[in-house]
């Protein structure tokens, strides 16, 4: 249901994507995995070029093509067939299977059809090389892709993850980010000692490198093994403020395996990365490296120095909750003032978390808004007369009306190169917003200039 | 200019036996897919009289097997009603289908003025919440119109109902009825699009082509002015292409009355009845109006192609062919001789660098053909291709139409039942006209298909899969393959240039000369490029080197 904040019942240019997206991309991140949407074929078509454009990679979605009659009679027959070519054909070790509006319309029993298939199988040809196969409900009509993303990992978790002898591992579940993101986490985790367990790890699968022979399942994502050994682990790290009171993959881990829950917020900007790394500290017992040191003081003498450029400035913020949030706290430390921040989602959580990342650092708090399309983005931001707009690619027709910059951040982004390598996360992604922000500010003066000057 | 040949990307493959192809890329199916398979791919041979063999398309995709598919409402919101800048178009379902069809710069237009209606970039939905798929939809359908209507005053709003729509039983019809009435003046209808409805975007097109000839087509009766009207038909104006079509049709002094539905807008739609002659570019997505418009009103129309210098001229010249009018063919002329210059100059430049080079297409219901002329014009072979989403007649001409079967899935889609109009049906030409045409070699209501006009010997794959591709790229080493943006980086990953036909990625436009000169130096750029050369480190390539390194 639409918030109640926006008037509007119909949504016009929305500020989400739907439910099975953010599940295939939570799958992709698995080893020898592939996701397959059960449904009309026109979905995952669809989502693959979505997909596709933002990272500039190959991007299977498999279907079980479900026609007019199967949506009449049911989808199971063709829900086994698509299982059994996708074994076949694309040697899938997982096979992460969704659902659809189509399919949760008619009410279709993906988890009882799967273990019929399983049993199918076991009969048919011995226990063969049948694929691991999670599935998860993610229809539309109720979430965004963000909702689909996390429901994908929460059911990967709870239908593979084991118990047993602990080991000193550490769980590390971020969320929908970038994968230059998760190579920044691999490499902090790293410096720091700790073995860790990333799910899902896009970093490799959609943002591998040129080759001469195609792989059809590109390398890289979460090997199975450590998916399973995550109930051994001895703490997860789960980001996102807006999940802290949900029944998320991490809780889920801390109530069956009595693994250390460690919620955090998405570490964006100094203070959410200074606890992030603080979580590290005390779970590895050593600092940080000095290298890190390092670039936290870099940081905090860039925001010195770029303070007179963005001090008092009005942002816009619009995208997935945890991203925004993550980006308000930033915001709010760097002198901007983020006036109004959006989200398609609507966790009910959200207000709440941007309210907490922010307080102390802002004259007054930002209008926080969920449920939005750009629609009402644009009547509520308008009388806020932003400097900037930070979001994704589909506010673009809002920074050329209004002629503002846009800092592209998030996903999808459909109109720049390199979305997949935009680095978010820790003081090093601080650090690279922080110069993108001051430069779209030079930049916008420089082109208002009547003089045009080449020295600022 | 230095070329990359097959050799250093691997196995340079030449003189392939097709049917030996064909054997493999069925191999390593299930019995069942591959029997299905063993009809959809096809080894071409064109008999003297231009018979060629059948081939099994517009059935299903197998489920799981990858395909470039997307569903009938993708076929009619997207690609037919979407390029229409000035009708409001409401996704009525969950927010996924909508936001995806959110138009790209896939398709441009252009509003005659700024304070003109353009949605084009907006993207409107009932994003349906679990209360209406319990509950129905009609109600929050109702209020969604009511909002576009009294936000933008539109002349039009169409409705698209998504898959759960048809389930739960809203009655997309009587809601536009309803509201058509209660605004009074705008025009509001609604097609019943859910994507499982056909075999793919195909069943959409369909679908549109009713929707636009029931409730659109013929509400404007006005004249126009002009000796020789025609309409376009299934030209998307991709990349611009419609700007370029319509720059020489403006200096041969044809009038464009509409385009279906490339730079379109809703009223060209309802005046379209008044032209005299209906061109048709794609024959797929848009057959169905020119026959419905040449039964009810009485305008023939003939096919076209304006993709390729060659066919460019050729079309132009069969408009003033069936015109008969020597002013017409004078002007015709006149145009061709002043563009061709600037082409065959970069076409030799382009041909020098790319004779001999071999391309696939997989793509759409009429690009797979079209585009062979471009390639052909500087030198480079197709040694396979095959729609996405055609019927026979595409591949085999519509000399086969009698003999297709009708399935449960064609059967879905409603054939509407078309008379001629009491009062507006006006045959354009008598039959000795007809005759005369047929003399002159100007074939009315004739389309030869793809497979005629191909070599024998290619390879004809119909809704090709991912794994096919990636076989047939180990196999012939291509040197450009021509598809959608969802095959674009798999096929780069294995070396091999891909250039996207449905939207023009970066290019465009590639219609008509202009059109034909980019196509030209995109192909020379992406075909001779040498970064495939650096795939390999040098230390990867000669790993004796790196060893000798270590040893020393
Ligand atoms: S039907 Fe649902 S899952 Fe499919 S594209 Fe639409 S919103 Fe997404
Ligand atoms: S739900 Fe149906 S209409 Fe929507 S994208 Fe999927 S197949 Fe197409």
């Amino acid at each position: 249901m639409k918030s109640h904040n926006a008037p509007y019942t119909s949504t016009t240019n929305a500020c989400k994507l739907c439910k099975p997206l953010g599940a295939c991309l939570a799958f992709r991140g698995i080893e020898g995995a592939v996701p397959f949407l059960h449904g009309s074929q026109g979905c995952a078509t669809y989502m693959r070029r979505y997909i596709i454009s933002h990272f500039r990679e190959p991007m299977d979605i498999a279907s079980s093509s479900l026609g007019e009659k199967q949506a009449v009679y049911g989808g199971g027959p063709n829900l086994k067939q698509g299982l059994k070519n996708v074994q076949t054909k694309y040697g899938a070790r997982l096979i992460g299977v969704a659902t659809t509006c189509l399919t949760e319309t008619i009410g279709d029993d993906v988890p009882g059809l799967v273990k019929e298939f399983r049993r199918e199988m076991a009969e048919s040809n011995g226990h063969g090389d049948l694929p691991a196969l999670v599935t998860v409900s993610t229809p539309s009509f109720s979430g965004t892709h963000m909702e689909g993303f996390h429901a994908a990992v929460k059911a990967v978790v709870e239908q593979m993850a084991e118990g047993g002898p602990p080991t000193g591992t550490v769980n590390l579940l971020p969320g929908f980010v970038s994968p230059a993101d998760l190579r920044y986490l691999q490499e902090v985790m790293e410096d720091f000692g700790l073995p860790v367990i990333i799910l899902p790890d896009i970093s490799e699968t959609l943002d591998g490198p040129a080759q001469t022979d195609y792989e059809k399942i590109p390398a890289g994502g979460t090997p199975m093994k450590d998916i399973q050994a995550m109930g051994r682990s001895r703490a997860t790290i789960e980001f996102g403020r807006t999940l802290f009171s949900q029944e998320t993959a991490g809780r889920f881990l801390e109530n069956h395996f009595g693994v250390s829950w460690r919620p955090l917020g998405m570490p964006i900007g100094l203070r959410e990365t200074d606890r992030f790394f603080q979580v590290l500290e005390e779970l590895s017992g050593r600092p940080a490296a000095s290298g890190h040191a390092r670039e936290r003081g870099r940081l905090l003498d860039a925001m010195v120095d770029g303070h007179k450029y963005v001090f008092g400035k009005k942002a816009v913020v619009y995208g997935e909750e945890d991203l925004v949030v993550g980006l308000a706290a930033f915001l709010a430390e760097i002198g901007v003032r983020p006036v109004l921040c959006a989200s398609g989602g609507h966790s009910g959580n959200f207000a709440e978390a941007i309210a907490a990342v922010t307080a102390g650092l802002l004259p007054e708090p930002p209008l926080v808004r969920e449920g939005m399309d750009f629609y009402d983005i644009a009547e509520e931001a308008q009388s806020l007369a932003p400097d900037l707009l930070i979001g994704h690619s589909k506010g673009y027709h809002l920074a050329r009306k209004w002629k503002t910059p846009l800092i592209r951040v998030g996903f999808p982004i459909h109109d720049r190169f390199g979305g997949q390598r935009i680095l978010h996360l820790g003081y090093r992604g601080a650090q690279s917003l922080l110069d993108k922000i001051v430069n779209a500010l030079l930049e916008k003066k420089q082109q208002d200039s009547p003089v045009g000057y080449g020295y600022l | 200019m230095a070329t990359v040949n097959a050799e250093e990307l691997g196995a340079p493959v030449i003189d392939i036996n097709a049917e030996e192809v064909k054997k493999e890329l069925l191999s390593k199916y299930p019995t069942k897919v591959a029997r299905k398979r063993a009809k959809q791919i096809v080894v071409n041979e064109v008999a003297p009289d231009g018979a060629v063999p059948e081939i099994a398309v517009n059935v299903r995709t197998i489920p799981g097997i990858i395909s470039q598919r997307g569903c009938t409402y993708a076929g009619c919101k997207g690609v037919v009603l979407g390029p229409t800048r000035d009708i409001v178009n409401i996704t009525h379902g969950p927010i996924g289908c909508g936001f995806y069809s959110w138009l790209t710069r896939r398709n441009q237009t252009k509003p005659p003025g700024p304070e003109a209606h353009n949605f084009m970039t907006y993207c409107f939905s009932t994003d349906m919440q679990d209360e209406q798929i319990i509950f129905g939809g009609e109600k929050k359908l109702r209020q969604a119109i009511q909002e576009a209507y009294d936000l933008f005053h539109p002349k039009a709003i169409g409705l698209f109902a998504t898959c759960p729509v048809g389930l739960i039983g809203d009655d997309v019809h009587a809601v536009a009825r309803e509201m058509k009435e209660k605004l009074g003046d705008c025009n509001v209808f609604a097609f019943s699009c859910e994507g499982y409805k056909g075999v793919s975007q195909s069943a959409g097109h369909h679908i549109a082509n009713n929707g636009i000839f029931t409730h659109v087509v013929g509400l404007d009766d006005t004249v126009k002015e002009g000796e020789f009207k025609i309409n376009m038909l299934g030209e998307y104006n991709i990349g611009g292409d419609a700007f370029e079509i319509e720059r020489l049709f403006d200096d041969i002094g044809v009038t464009l009355i509409s385009t279906f539905s490339g730079n379109s807008s809703y009223e060209y739609f309802a005046n379209s009845h008044t032209a005299d002659l209906n061109l048709i570019m794609c024959h797929r997505s848009i057959n169905y109006v020119a026959e419905m418009m040449e039964t009810k009103f009485g305008i023939p129309w003939i096919k076209v192609n304006f993709i390729g210098a060659g066919a460019t001229a050729k079309s132009l010249r069969k408009i003033a062919g069936y015109f008969e009018n020597k002013e017409l063919s004078a002007l015709v002329e006149e145009v061709i001789a002043r563009e061709m210059p600037a082409v065959e100059k970069v076409r030799e430049e382009v041909k020098a660098n790319c004779e001999g080079k071999r391309a696939m297409l997989f793509v759409g219901g009429s690009r797979a053909h079209h585009y062979q002329e471009l390639f052909q014009e500087i030198g480079m072979e197709t040694i396979a291709a095959g729609y996405e989403f055609a019927h026979r007649d595409d591949y085999e001409g519509r000399r086969v139409l009698p003999s297709i079967k009708v399935d449960a899935d064609s059967r879905n889609i409603e054939e509407l039942h078309v008379e001629p109009d009491p009062e507006r049906y006006r045959p354009r030409l008598a039959p000795e006209g007809i005759e005369r045409l047929a003399k002159a070699g100007i074939e009315l209501s004739g389309y030869e298909g793809m497979m005629a006009e191909m070599a024998s010997g290619s390879l004809i794959i119909d809704d090709i899969s991912q794994f096919e591709t990636e076989k047939l790229i180990e196999i012939y080493r291509p040197d450009i393959i021509c598809a959608g943006i969802k095959e674009k980086y798999a096929i780069q990953k294995s070396g091999v240039p891909m250039k996207q036909l449905h939207s023009y990625d970066s290019g465009g436009p590639y219609a008509g000369f202009k059109g034909a000169i980019n196509f030209y130096r995109e192909i020379d750029r992406m075909v001779n490029s040498k970064v495939w050369k650096y795939l390999k480190a040098p230390w990867q390539e000669h790993p004796e080197l790196a060893a000798k390194y270590v040893w020393e």
